[in-house]
């Protein structure tokens, strides 16, 4: 029972670090590898904000997200655009860029176990028999709600429809007046929201440490891989998987093996369904 | 015609998502002919090809060449058994000289077994022989045209390079995606003694075409698809005088002209 | 900029006329085309041998070393990035599995260094190549991907399963037998990497690499096994890692975790894009630009690491074209402004 419990917090966890990836992938094609630092930076934004302005949790979190959406649109404006659809220099470009902010962080002082967020309510509550405190049901709760809202957003909003379309045809989309420039924009800078959010309820429950910037870029590539890269319903399906099959391998095998898991995930993928559980890529176009 | 078929198609059939790009097509390719296959855009001949040489995986269906099946072949292997395609874009490696190009197909497995078109099993020095075939297929010698960047190439010599990339590997059958798309009237009265004289060297073609006139002259048999179906096959003067090949392709008002200009 | 002449106005570049000539064939016609050839060629091979004797000091003498080991990761990151279209983002996991391997076989084995650097090479690539095999048939960002996995994955499994020596690392690894010994190896195995894949990548197998990298489906369509190749292309590069990783272990006498660490992965990329990407030689030059440069931050931490990264993001993202390409454009070709 409490694998059930455990896993489904657990995966719900990693679906909220993978959409933020999922959805900037998926819309313009660029592999946001700075997405672990976006998650990383916000965490020690709020921290920053919280204690030494003195300002209240809650505001914090919301300037935080109001900074990090800026940030993305940013690094989206003036270095990712300049790159778009050359394959190498968007890898290296936000590789490097989420490289400098997180040894950038590191180089600033941030490190050791000195930096944790408060969570939002302190206190547990017992889930047939099994306490669980009241973060991870904010956990649970908000991916469920991130998950309504995205779907909703792309389902019933101008920006949201025109991002779907931009998503299945980039150029059919320029044609029907999308600009897709904007829509990238705009897809970056949800995404690094995303991923700021997915920092903002998941970091209270353990250390803001720099090595988890390194630690969420993989668990994130790890679910969008096996989800088939560019699905949102594929990314939070694996999220599942991925999370349950660690649960698993921690209670029968030991917590080390975390990260073999998230690594064998993506290999197994690789060779037994290149596209992933809900692939947008043609076969023609991948498999070589 | 008793002869053993080169190719058997049974019944293939290939789906993208729900819609059906090819539904339950079969034909037969005999030896040296020339098979011409025409149809509206998006009726699946693209596809066909697409399957055949294994770049896409068929939904269902078979595909036998000389006898073997070679439906779940990877591609690579299909083409190392003589089928080779050309490719409706062009695919040139843009980065190196024309004759460099055909080093690449020179260096495969059944280039090396053949000793590459016209090589009796044995492989010279592989721009030698990249150089001998360009000539052959039209590019001038001695002029400066083989030694140039695939990049500065005009359509007409890319379309050709495309065919001698086939060439290279000595095939039996080629696929033909649209060789004469985009070439004018002048390339075109260039490129069809070049086919014909493919086909007297032994090679079995299949053609994919827009350009009716110079197909019907080139083609012994013709198949005409229609939304992923085959509507008819048979030599170009019954394909030409059937009606539903007419209100298929050209739409039922302007048959009468069109087929007067072609 | 601005003035109405520059419309009128328009650059041209124009070969110069030993180098239209001396292209080919032709280049032993004269002692002048032969030099033209040459002196730049002989500038690098002796610079490089050169420079161990005029280092002031066992410091920078080492430095040159960590150089060359550099300059190795930054060749094969060159090579597998602008010849096969694969961008590596671990050079750390091959300089891992290298040196972990040069480590065990002199440690427990007690090989020496002579014996231990080719097998490490060999066996060190064999391993690389299948752990990467899986994403070999694949395009796409597939390779970056398990390539920047590898070795923070591998780094993590030492340590968490205290294999290896642990986060202790294996100790008391045979050094190379001088320092001279040291310096001069590691340096011709650069410049054999070096014109070895200055010449591989124009041979009929190189042709082969670089059509993958241009247009995989027309390689395939030729009957070849696109996988087969980019596996014998990744073999080389990984063996020049491991190699770069091998020799490594037995200048620090030490083998641990921070072989995996990020300024393997990220310095030789920053030293190819600086350098020239695709040059071959570019990297090389990027190295020995930027490695005593990082040494002289050393005090500085990770904040070197943020200075390659931002230096990279610049490079890319301004379509920098790199020293060395610059430089042979200026060797090789003169401008001039002609009016329109």
């Amino acid at each position: 029972m409490d694998i059930l419990i455990y896993g489904t917090i657990n995966s719900i966890a990693l679906a909220l670090m993978a959409l933020g990836f999922a959805l900037v992938y998926g819309i313009s094609r660029v592999p946001n590898f700075a997405h672990g630092a976006i998650y990383v930076l916000s965490g020690f934004i709020t921290w920053t904000l919280l204690n030494s302005f003195g300002v209240p949790y809650a505001l914090s979190i919301l300037i935080t997200m109001v900074l990090i959406g800026i940030l993305g649109a940013v690094l989206y404006q003036f270095v990712l655009i300049r790159v778009r659809g050359m394959a190498i220099s968007e890898i290296i470009a936000s590789y490097a860029i989420g490289l400098a902010i997180l040894e950038g962080l590191r180089w600033g002082g941030f490190k050791g176990m000195s930096y944790t967020l408060p969570v939002f309510i302190e206190g547990s509550v017992i889930v047939v028999g099994i306490p669980v405190d009241y973060q991870r049901m904010v956990v649970v709760g908000l991916g469920i709600l991130i998950v309504v809202v995205l779907w909703a957003f792309t389902h019933f909003t101008r920006i949201g429809l025109a991002l779907r379309g931009m998503a299945q045809d980039e150029r059919a989309a320029l044609m029907l007046g999308i600009d897709s420039d904007i829509m990238a924009l705009v897809s970056m800078a949800i995404g690094a929201m995303l991923a700021g959010l997915a920092g903002a309820v998941l970091l209270p429950l353990g250390n803001i440490v720099v090595e988890s910037g390194y630690n969420v870029l993989i668990l994130a590539i790890a679910v969008c891989i096996v989800g088939g890269l560019g699905s949102w319903v594929g990314a939070v399906l694996a999220a599942f998987l991925i999370g349950f099959a660690q649960i698993l391998t921690v209670v029968y095998l030991g917590s080390h093996y975390q990260m073999v898991v998230a690594l064998l995930a993506i290999i197994l993928t690789l060779i037994l369904r290149p596209s992933g559980l809900f692939g947008m890529q043609k076969e023609l176009e991948e498999r070589v | 015609m008793s002869e053993q078929p080169i190719l058997e198609a049974r019944e293939v059939t290939k789906a993208f998502g729900g819609i059906l790009a090819l539904n339950r097509v079969s034909f037969d390719v005999f030896p040296g002919e020339i098979l011409g296959i025409i149809g509206p855009n998006g009726s699946g001949k693209t596809t066909l090809v697409n399957c055949i040489t294994s770049f896409v995986k068929l939904t269902s269906g078979t595909i036998r060449f000389k006898g073997t099946d070679i439906t779940r072949k990877p591609a690579h292997k299909i083409a190392d058994m003589g089928i080779t395609r050309t490719f409706q874009i062009m695919r040139p490696y843009y980065s190196l000289p024309a004759y460099k190009n055909l080093v690449i197909p020179l260096f495969s497995p059944r280039a090396k077994r053949t000793g590459g078109w016209r090589g009796g099993g044995k492989l010279g020095d592989r721009n030698t022989v990249g150089i001998d075939i360009l000539e052959e297929i039209g590019f001038e010698r001695d002029s400066y045209v083989p030694y140039k960047m695939a990049s500065a190439l005009p359509t007409g010599y890319l379309k050709r390079l495309e065919l001698a990339r086939c060439l290279a590997l000595k095939p039996e059958l080629i696929l033909c995606d649209e060789v004469f798309s985009g070439l004018s009237m002048s390339e075109i009265a260039s490129m069809v003694p070049l086919i014909e004289r493919l086909q007297m060297d032994g090679i079995t073609l299949i053609m994919i075409e827009h350009r009716l006139r110079e197909l019907f002259r080139v083609a012994n048999r013709v198949m005409v698809l229609n939304f992923g179906e085959k509507l008819v096959e048979g030599t170009p003067d019954e394909v030409m005088a059937d009606k539903s090949v007419k209100e298929a392709y050209f739409g039922s008002e302007e048959v009468e002209e069109v087929m007067t200009y072609a | 900029m601005g003035n109405g002449n520059t419309e009128q106005r328009r650059r041209e570049r124009l070969d110069r006329g030993i180098k239209v000539r001396s292209d080919g064939l032709y280049a032993l016609m004269s002692w002048r085309e032969l030099a033209y050839l040459i002196v730049p060629r002989l500038v690098l091979i002796v610079g490089l041998l050169v420079l161990p004797l005029v280092m002031p000091g066992a410091y920078w003498q080492r430095v040159i070393t960590i150089v060359c080991i550099y300059a190795l990761l930054a060749l094969s990151f060159d090579f597998l990035a602008h010849y096969l279209g694969l961008v590596c983002l671990g050079g750390a996991f091959f300089v891992g599995v290298g040196g972990y391997i040069a480590a065990m076989f002199n440690s427990s084995l007690s090989l020496p260094p002579l014996l231990t650097v080719p097998v490490a090479t060999i066996l060190g690539a064999v391993i690389c190549t299948l752990l990467l095999l899986p994403c070999l048939p694949l395009r796409g960002v597939y390779f970056a991907i398990v390539t920047l996995m590898y070795p923070l994955v591998l780094a993590r499994i030492i340590e968490a399963l205290d294999i290896f020596g642990g986060t202790d690392g294996i100790m008391g690894v045979d050094s190379f037998a001088n320092q001279w010994l040291e310096q001069y190896a590691v340096i011709s195995l650069v410049l054999l990497f070096l014109f070895g894949t200055r010449r591989l990548v124009n041979v009929d197998l190189g042709l082969v690499f670089r059509a993958v990298k241009d247009n995989d489906q027309a390689v395939r369509a030729s009957g070849m096994n696109i996988s087969f190749y980019k596996a014998i292309a990744v073999f080389v590069a990984s063996a020049m890692g491991c190699l770069g990783g091998a020799c490594l272990v037995h200048i620090y006498m030490w083998a641990g975790i921070s072989l995996f660490a990020l300024d393997f992965s990220i310095l030789p990329i920053a030293a190819t894009v600086i350098g020239g990407a695709g040059t071959l030689v570019g990297p090389v030059l990027g190295c020995i630009i930027l490695v005593p440069i990082s040494e002289l931050l050393r005090e500085f931490g990770t904040l070197r690491i943020v200075f390659y990264s931002l230096i990279l993001v610049g490079f890319v993202v301004f379509r920098s074209e790199g020293l060395m390409v610059y430089g042979e454009r200026k060797y090789h070709q003169f401008q001039r402004w002609v009016k329109v």
